[in-house]
Order: structure tokens, then C-alpha cells, then sequence
């Protein structure tokens, strides 16, 4: 008898006759003694006290869907079904906080919540006993594990969404004057955060038809060959945009190590800090600030 | 694939329409060192909006027709360089030294007038 350790959509075993029909009476028996079988899962999971983020309301009603979506994957032996409920389980549950031994605690529990009444059941028939457990141990197996993978994967992809979302917010690209664009950098920048900082910066310059641009680097948390080498990219495509860019926040230790790396600064516009950038790119734009008769009333 | 140029007051502006293989680029040098002797132009424009790519030997032309043109007493400017486009060129190291790049056509025509007036941006 194969055990379907693999994610497969078929739960694999023998198609016999008299398999088909332990596999019959199986179900019939987790179907009559739902309620029961039910009842002592929950209170399993509470003695376990995992899903403590749900609501008793909740557990039960989720307990309830598990619990037939289980059943019918026994009985049709198929586990498609199953896999598109626990991708909207894992949907559910995920935003509540609910862990990864958590999810595959619950299912190990009804497993065996489900054995222990078979062995209940068949217990005076140890051959009989055998056959039921032959069909039931890989289907439950391939429950197990299909629930368990949908609900990893669930969580990667929100993961990864979330990486992206942080991405996006902790790059900004500021539109302060016409024609003017301010990119702050802040953190550490690996190389993919660069080169969606300059792609961004690039489809900013062209949406907002920027002549200017101010770089501020003093957020940078370290700089590096890399990093400095990015920023003349960075300067060079900007360039080809139409676009002139003044980098600022260069601190000392900042200035020294790109001495030392020896990055051909000679295509860069430098000036100390914000302000004074912001200051240059206003006079290069043909602003001239002046102060109005009153203030406002600051 | 000949690269129409249209004549605007003292400035030729040039579209490329599609890619351009390195026989229509040779053309298009041609034609713009034609065109700006019989018009006695101040200024070009080579609007390249419409290319996905830009390789070594574009850019190279581009910058010979930029020096060419400037003996002949004109300015050039390429507009339209897409952000995908600029990014690209600036990884491979082609960075078009030495020629102005504008963002589109009203900047780069913006950029020949100021020129024209003396005045530096």
C-alpha cells in the first residue's frame, strides 16, 4: 500500500473492493459520531490551549468546517477541496495571529481524536482493526500535510507583502517645489532596495517632469561600495531624464570613506546638508525666497 | 526605416518611430547633417520615446551626430529616454557623455531657447 507522503490532489491507496468499502464504513462511522468525535477535539485544543487568539465561538464554527472538509476528503479521496478551504482557512486565521504549531497542532489532534475512536470501535477485531487503520493512516497523513502546507504557504505570501509594503513606505520620493523632487534614503540599502529606489525615483522624475532632485543620504545606516556605486547610477540615469541631482547629508565619515573607495565623485553634485541643498536646487530652478511683509502669525 | 525630421523654426526635431537597425541609425546621421546645412538649423532634437533599447552603437551615433552637429554650429539634444531605458544604459556604462538629455520634447525645446538667450540652467 503506497503512503502519499508527496502533495499529490488524489489520496493514494489500494482502490480494492473491500478497501473501498473499510474506506465506506469509515466515514460512516466519523459521520455518525460527529458530534462526539467533535466535542473531544475541542477539548483536546483547549487543553492544548492552542487558537488562544480566537474566540470559543469561533474555534467551534472552524472546528465545525474542519472537521467535514476531513470527512469528505476521506470519502471522496481527493484533496482539492481541502486545499482551497485551507487556503481560505489560512486567510482567516493569519490576520488573528494564529502560528504555524498551532495550525498542525489542531490537525494532529483531530487525527487523533479520530484513531482513538477507531481503536474503540474495531478493538475486538485486530485484523479488521489493521485494514481500517492501512486506509486510514495515509489519507489522514495527506490531510495532515495538505492543511500544514497551505497554511505555511499562506503565511510566506503575506510575508512577502509585507516586505514589499515596508519597501515602498521607507522609500519615498517627496515632490517640494515644481520640479523639484526630494528622495530621503534612509537604513540600509541591499542592492534590490537600491534599484527600486532608482527605478522609483526615475518614473517619479518623468510622472512629476523634474529638473532637480535632492538625495539625502544622511539616514544611510552604512555606506559602501555598493551603495556609492548605486548613487552615481542613480545620478547618471537621472541624467539621461533631463534631470540634474545634489546629493546631501554627506557626513565626514561619510566624505572619507568615499574618498577611500575611490567612487568617481566628480559626476556627483555634493552639498553638506538638506537645507543647503534644497536651497541650491531652489536657485538653480530660478527661485528666489524672500521673506513676505508679516508673517502669518507663528 | 527612415526617421522623419521636421523643421521648427531654427530647430530640426527628428521622431524615431520604431528600432532602428544600425543601417537606419548610419541614415538618420546622414540625414540630419543634410538637413541642418540646407536649413541652417540652431538646434536638433532626436526624440528616441519610442525605443525599448538603446545599445552601444546608438549611443556612440548619438554622440558622433551631437559632435558633428555642434561643428556645425547647433545644439542637440535627445529627449524621451525611458526610465527602463536610462536605467539600463546607465548599468552598461553608457552614459551619453557630453550630449544634453531632456525629459521630453517641451523641455528639450525649452533647453535650445534658453541656450539660445545665454542663459544656463
Amino acid at each position: 500500500m503506497k503512503t502519499a507522503t508527496d502533495l499529490q490532489p488524489e489520496i493514494a491507496t489500494n482502490s480494492s473492493e473491500s478497501t473501498k468499502n473499510t474506506l465506506r464504513e469509515l466515514v460512516a462511522h466519523l459521520r455518525q459520531n460527529r458530534t462526539q468525535l467533535r466535542e473531544e477535539w475541542l477539548r483536546r485544543i483547549f487543553a492544548a490551549q492552542l487558537l488562544t487568539a480566537m474566540s470559543r465561538d469561533e474555534i467551534f464554527a472552524e472546528a465545525t468546517s474542519v472537521y467535514d472538509s476531513y470527512v469528505e476528503a476521506l470519502e471522496t479521496r481527493t484533496l482539492e477541496t481541502l486545499q482551497a478551504y485551507a487556503q481560505k482557512l489560512s486567510e482567516r486565521i493569519i490576520p488573528r495571529g494564529v502560528e504555524t504549531n498551532e495550525v498542525v497542532g489542531i490537525v494532529l489532534l483531530l487525527r487523533d481524536v479520530m484513531a482513538r475512536s477507531l481503536f474503540a470501535k474495531y478493538h475486538t477485531d485486530s485484523r479488521q482493526l489493521n485494514d481500517v487503520l492501512d486506509t486510514y493512516e495515509p489519507a489522514a497523513n495527506s490531510i495532515a500535510i495538505t492543511v500544514a502546507v497551505g497554511f505555511v504557504r499562506e503565511r510566506e505570501r503575506v510575508i512577502r507583502e509585507q516586505q514589499e509594503a515596508l519597501r515602498e513606505l521607507s522609500t519615498p520620493v517627496l515632490q517640494v517645489r515644481e520640479r523639484l523632487l526630494i528622495l530621503p534614503m534612509i537604513g540600509l540599502i541591499d542592492p534590490q532596495r537600491a534599484r527600486q529606489l532608482t527605478e522609483q525615483l526615475l518614473r517619479a522624475i518623468r510622472a512629476n517632469r523634474a529638473k532637480l532632485v535632492v538625495i539625502d543620504i544622511t539616514g544611510v545606516a552604512a555606506m559602501d561600495a555598493n551603495v556609492a556605486n548605486h548613487l552615481v547610477l542613480t545620478v547618471e540615469s537621472a541624467r539621461l531624464l533631463g534631470a540634474r541631482v545634489i546629493v546631501t547629508g554627506l557626513s565626514p565619515e561619510i566624505a572619507q570613506t568615499l574618498v577611500n573607495i575611490g567612487v568617481d565623485l566628480g559626476k556627483m553634485n555634493t552639498v553638506g546638508d538638506l537645507q543647503g541643498g534644497i536651497e541650491e536646487a531652489e536657485r538653480l530652478l530660478g527661485y528666489r525666497v524672500v521673506p513676505g511683509s508679516e508673517p502669518a502669525g507663528v | 526605416m527612415d526617421v522623419p525630421i521636421l523643421k521648427q523654426g531654427a530647430y530640426l526635431i527628428a521622431t524615431v518611430q520604431s528600432a532602428l537597425s544600425d543601417a537606419d541609425l548610419l541614415g538618420l546621421r546622414e540625414a540630419i547633417m543634410a538637413s541642418i546645412g540646407r536649413h541652417r538649423s540652431r538646434g536638433v532634437i532626436i526624440d528616441v520615446t519610442a525605443l525599448d533599447v538603446m545599445d552601444s552603437f546608438a549611443t556612440d551615433l548619438l554622440c558622433e551626430i551631437a559632435q558633428m552637429t555642434r561643428l556645425r554650429g547647433a545644439k542637440t539634444v535627445i529627449v524621451g529616454i525611458q526610465p527602463d531605458v536610462a536605467y539600463a544604459m546607465a548599468h552598461m556604462g553608457l552614459t551619453l557623455e557630453g550630449i544634453v538629455a531632456a525629459l521630453d520634447l517641451e523641455e528639450g525645446l525649452a533647453l535650445l531657447d534658453q541656450g539660445a538667450n545665454g542663459r544656463k540652467s
